[in-house]
């Protein structure tokens, strides 16, 4: 008598594997025609069209959307890492406008639909590290900084650029003053790069994530991301890009001058005043990962610094 | 008090105390640990330790201020329940934060303030949670127990520092641990101040 693989394999597992199949058949597909890191995610946003620029990938799996939407640092909202999500309904990213001025030829305020054209929006895979040692890898959309910067034609004279965050309490409970006044930050939020660090290719300006519009949380609907610097310096909600002759004043720096440079570069070998900086946690692993010299982008940004002593400018 | 309304408030202390523990194995069971599970489960137990540490430090504030007297059945349980989350919270950082790395817990312990001043907290109490049994007291006599016993204030005023020390100064919640304890050590000041000055008056009489 032969037997039949139907006799061997109940009915129930021979229709998963079929759906197995069907399922990886179906990411192919979606792989091959430029869904990328996205597709595995079911969208929660609307979503947003950007071709995967593979030149920016990473090995590493991205983090759960869940986990990128739910545990984040942005006390515009509040301290506490799940204030973000749960208040996110409070900012309203449309209408949005952008001034971009200081030292350039030509200043002028961008509408925010303006600048989700200025230049082809690409999906980029960057880790993100946070100063507080966790990391998460996280597929983002946007496009060089530079793109936007030479719009306005910087002067000679510009050496940093200033980002400001949006200052309003009805759309930001976290900047509403606390108990006697204590409590935050001061507000707006303001971060700065060196002009050279602005214009450099991996400096982002991001306007989408996990192929859909930034959510609220994320820092909608525009934000940068310096992926070799700590998370912080990714300013987020940008209402304004300044370019000036001076080192621009940063939020941190101003809460606490020991703790946060203004260059505040990811480096294992420079601890936080309170915690070591040689390992972080992945979010979704559980073993600590050594913490990689520039965030692992140093063959990309290395040079930036060359001749800087890092312990100093931290 | 009857043994029946002292079992009542045991009980009550026991289902409290418990209850954080039981959140996070709840949301352990439900996959609802946050997306940094070990951060948050540290930050909890340690919150609820300092809590019930104040717990039991304000049975005799209670006492001096309102006259209550019942408090004290449950300080020995406030604060042996302290004591078990600080030992679930270093837990916690031996083995799921640290993996047991003995070298850079060392280090850090060299190295950072407030995770020395922590690992001192638990030192402190460690003596205390031993000699909470009454035969211990018996042992000690009353006067040397009531002095040794002490090393809680210090012990809780360590844990506040190491909450001040680790977290953001843009954070209110360590100062208000640490406002708690300063009003608990005011009234008990307070009332020694008094006491000496009474035990002093005849004299100069």
């Amino acid at each position: 008598m032969r037997l039949r693989y139907s006799d061997v394999t109940p009915e129930r597992w021979y229709l998963s594997r079929r759906e197995l199949m069907a399922g990886a058949a179906a990411l192919a597909v979606v792989g091959a025609t430029g869904g990328g890191a996205a597709a595995a995610t079911p969208p929660a946003g609307p979503p947003l069209k950007a071709t995967p620029n593979p030149a920016y990938r990473v090995a590493d799996a991205p983090t759960k959307l869940e986990a990128a939407t739910t545990y984040n640092n942005f006390y515009e909202f509040g301290t506490n890492k799940e204030d973000p999500s749960r208040l996110a309904g409070t900012l309203k990213p449309r209408p949005w406008h952008v001034q971009v001025d200081g030292l350039c030829a030509k200043p002028r305020t961008f509408d925010v639909e303006e600048i989700l054209k200025l230049a082809p929006l690409e999906e980029r895979i960057y880790i993100l590290r946070c100063v507080e040692a966790w990391s998460m890898v996280i597929p983002w959309i946007g496009y060089p900084l530079a793109a936007l910067l030479k719009q306005v034609e910087p002067r000679p004279g510009a050496k940093y650029v200033e980002f400001t965050t949006l200052k309003d309490p009805e759309q930001f409970p976290g900047q509403k003053p606390g108990f006697l006044g204590l409590g935050s930050l001061d507000w707006p939020y303001t971060e700065g790069l060196r002009l050279d660090e602005a214009m450099h290719p991996l400096a982002l300006l991001t306007v989408g994530m996990y192929g859909q519009v930034l959510p609220n949380q994320n820092g909608a609907p525009v934000r940068i991301v310096t992926p070799w610097k700590y998370g912080f310096k990714s300013a987020k909600s940008i209402v304004r890009i300044r370019l000036t002759d001076t080192e621009p004043k940063t939020a941190w720096n101003k809460a606490a001058p020991q703790e946060y440079g203004f260059y505040s570069n990811v480096n294992p070998t420079v601890d936080h005043p309170r915690w070591s900086q040689a390992t972080e946690r992945r979010i979704g692993e559980f073993r600590r990962r050594p913490t990689l010299m520039f965030n692992g982008y140093a063959d990309q940004v290395a040079s930036l610094y060359s001749g800087m002593d890092l312990k100093k400018n931290y | 008090m009857t043994v029946r309304t002292r079992v009542a408030l045991k009980v009550v202390v026991w289902a409290v105390a418990l209850t954080p523990l039981a959140r996070l194995l709840y949301a352990a069971w439900t996959d609802d640990l946050t997306a940094n599970p070990i951060e948050y489960v540290t930050r909890e137990l340690g919150d609820t330790a300092i809590r019930l540490l104040l717990a039991s430090l304000a049975v005799t504030p209670l006492r001096l201020v309102f006259g209550l007297g019942w408090p004290v059945t449950l300080r020995r349980l406030l604060g042996l329940f302290a004591f078990f989350y600080v030992c679930l919270h270093f837990a916690v950082w031996i083995v799921l934060d640290h993996f047991f790395d003995w070298r850079t817990m060392t280090d850090d312990i060299v190295k950072r303030p407030w995770i020395t001043v922590g690992v001192a907290a638990l030192l402190l109490l460690t003596p205390l949670a031993v000699t909470s049994t009454t035969g211990m007291i018996k042992r000690l006599g009353g006067t040397t127990w009531r002095r040794l016993h002490r090393l809680a204030y210090v012990a809780a005023a360590l844990g506040a520092l190491h909450y001040i020390w680790l977290a953001k100064k843009v954070l209110i919640a360590p100062w208000v641990y640490a406002a708690v304890l300063l009003v608990l050590l005011g009234i008990r000041a307070g009332d020694a101040v008094r006491k000496l000055i009474r035990r002093r008056r005849p004299a100069l009489a």
